[in-house]
């Protein structure tokens, strides 16, 4: 069992969604940063999706009532049990008793709990993911709260975690030969044209050259993007259509906003563009305030982008259990 | 049709709409829309239903989102080729002969009027008809469900009659409450959520939509026929 000790708002229970109800309106929902779930479940020998607790207001506190295998992933800060700095991205044993603590991550917007075992709550239509809109799913359908008892699920792995515990290379480190970087540290996120593109003057020449700060009226719905409000050289009424998350729709007052994991399923607003999947973890990670701008991509890009990431996720799932056993051996 | 791909790092080009030819575009990298050419009409989005069977045999596909004479196709991956994948939506278009689907009726009990209808007044002067007169007509036509979405089982319902037309708000009412029913453009529906909404409320529908905990969630369904029963007028 985990108990809640401390938290913000808005800390929910989260997995990889809950995709295939979007024609009756069901958003997907699931983590914003489904990288370091995946990555996290996989160092403590769960399935990728087994749920988390999605953290993205601080400080956050827990009691273990039980002995657990954890891992804290996303975060770029160290998580801390029973007062000791503890490094991300790495599966630990915590004893009965003890207290894990998140702080506000330094650059970053989200830190995932991950247990051995899963966060067992009753799966909704499939997922075990919290549908904030809809009032179902995650913890009672609601975000966490102090005193809030969680159960753990019972760990499928047999294979211990060794004493000094068990650390991957994090998917910035890994993966950084196909994730673009800035010289002055404004996040840059691949996208391709949608829809109403055609419809921005100069090709959209506004929306891909400026720098966009993320407005503090962003969730897990979708970020607003303030900046120089861009604005359709026609007004077009548009026919509600599907939309996914990453889709950049611009709303009459010109200001975008892309739809994050919470999205909509549906939508009327032009769009100019669209985030290429393989990018959404990294923009689930953007904070509040911080900058992004937006580099034209092809499918092409995408599609290479999206095998790097899988071949990375791959080689974990193959490598952690190899390694586990490797240990246990020389022990 | 041709479908314009380029190499590397050149956008995929928007199919537009000629004669009997859908309009084609992406969102992101896994998704494709599909629009249909022409009318906001029952004959247009039967094409859509029909397109949607042919799609759920396609294995490579992920989602199928039905929307509005349009349908939204998320591949489980990145194509590798969008070229062969827009050719391959453009032909089952070509393909798709119009089926209905047959449906339930719903009848929706209405309290026209009253502190939920915050935007009678405006549809009145947007129109020109009297209260009593948007009431009648709203609650005489018979709608189908287009489809379902935005909020978890929000039915997006056609057969509103062209003289309570009303555009989307500009900027959305903060929270209007679940049960309103509203007008959004040439669509009409019932709330499902309390919350942000940029549709005009002109009544008050108590009526339980959606059970996410139901093998079926969502009580309507594409095809469905909706009446609304005037149960009140609170003018």
């Amino acid at each position: 069992m985990i108990e809640i000790l401390e938290t913000g708002p808005f800390n929910t229970v989260q997995d990889l969604g809950r995709p295939g109800y979007r024609d009756i309106g069901v958003s997907a929902s699931g983590a914003m940063d489904s990288l370091a779930v995946r990555i996290g479940n996989s160092l403590v020998g769960n399935d990728e999706g087994a749920a988390v607790l999605e953290i993205q207001t601080f400080p956050f506190r827990l009691h273990f009532t039980d002995r657990t295998v954890f891992a804290v992933t996303g975060t770029d800060g160290n998580p801390v049990l029973d007062g000791i700095e503890l490094p991300a991205w790495c599966a630990f044993t915590a004893e009965a008793g003890q207290i894990l603590e998140l702080r506000q991550p330094p650059k970053l917007a989200r830190a995932y709990v991950c247990v051995a075992g899963g966060v067992d709550v009753p799966s909704v239509m499939g997922s075990r993911s919290t549908s904030l809109r809809g009032g179902f799913g995650g913890y009672a359908g609601r975000p966490l709260e102090k005193g809030d008892q969680i159960t753990v699920g019972a760990a499928s792995t047999n294979i211990p975690l060794p004493a000094s515990g068990l650390a991957v290379v994090e998917p910035s480190i890994a993966l950084q030969d196909v994730v673009p970087a800035s010289p002055d540290g404004t996040l840059l996120i691949r996208a391709l044209p949608a829809g109403e593109h055609g419809l921005f003057a100069d090709d959209g020449k506004a929306f891909w050259d400026q720098t966009w700060r993320i407005s503090s009226r962003s969730d897990r719905t979708g970020y607003r993007l303030s900046g120089d409000a861009i604005v359709p050289t026609q007004t077009v009424e548009m026919r509600s259509h599907g939309v996914v998350p990453g889709v950049i729709q611009v709303p009459p007052g010109g200001e975008p906003i892309v739809q994050m994991s919470d999205a909509n399923t549906a939508g009327g607003y032009p769009k100019i563009a669209g985030v290429i999947e393989c990018d959404l973890w990294r923009l689930g990670q953007a904070r509040i305030g911080s900058r992004v701008q937006f580099v034209r991509s092809s499918h092409a890009e995408a599609r290479a982008v999206e095998k790097a990431v899988e071949r990375y996720i791959a080689d974990l799932r193959q490598t952690i259990p190899m390694v586990k056993r490797a240990l246990k051996a020389m022990a | 049709m041709i479908a314009t791909v380029h190499t590397h790092m050149q956008p995929l080009t928007v199919i537009p709409v000629v004669k009997d030819h859908a309009r084609i575009s992406a969102i992101g990298s896994r998704s494709f829309l599909l629009e249909a050419p022409g009318e906001f009409d029952l004959p247009a989005q039967r094409r859509i239903w029909a397109l949607s069977q042919t799609l759920k045999g396609w294995t490579d596909l992920a989602e199928i989102i039905p929307g509005m004479t349009n349908l939204l196709a998320i591949f489980k991956k990145t194509p590798d080729d969008p070229a062969e994948v827009i050719d391959r939506l453009s032909k089952a278009w070509h393909g798709a002969l119009s089926i209905d689907l047959a449906g339930k009726t719903i009848e929706i009990p209405v309290h026209y009027g009253g502190q939920y209808a915050t935007d009678l007044p405006a549809l009145c002067d947007l129109s020109g008809l009297s209260d009593r007169e948007v009431i009648r007509i709203h609650h005489e036509a018979t709608y189908r469900v287009f489809a379902l979405g935005s909020a978890p089982g929000f039915g997006y319902l056609h057969g509103l009659d062209p003289r309570i037309y009303m555009p989307r708000k500009t900027v959305p009412s903060l929270k209007m409450a679940k049960g309103c029913v509203t007008i959004g453009g040439m669509q009409t529906g019932v709330a499902m959520l309390t919350g942000p909404n940029g549709w005009n409320s002109i009544g008050f529908a108590d009526l339980q939509m959606f059970d996410p905990q139901s093998p079926t969630p969502a009580m309507m369904a594409p095809g469905d026929i909706v009446r609304f029963l005037p149960a009140r007028i609170e003018l």
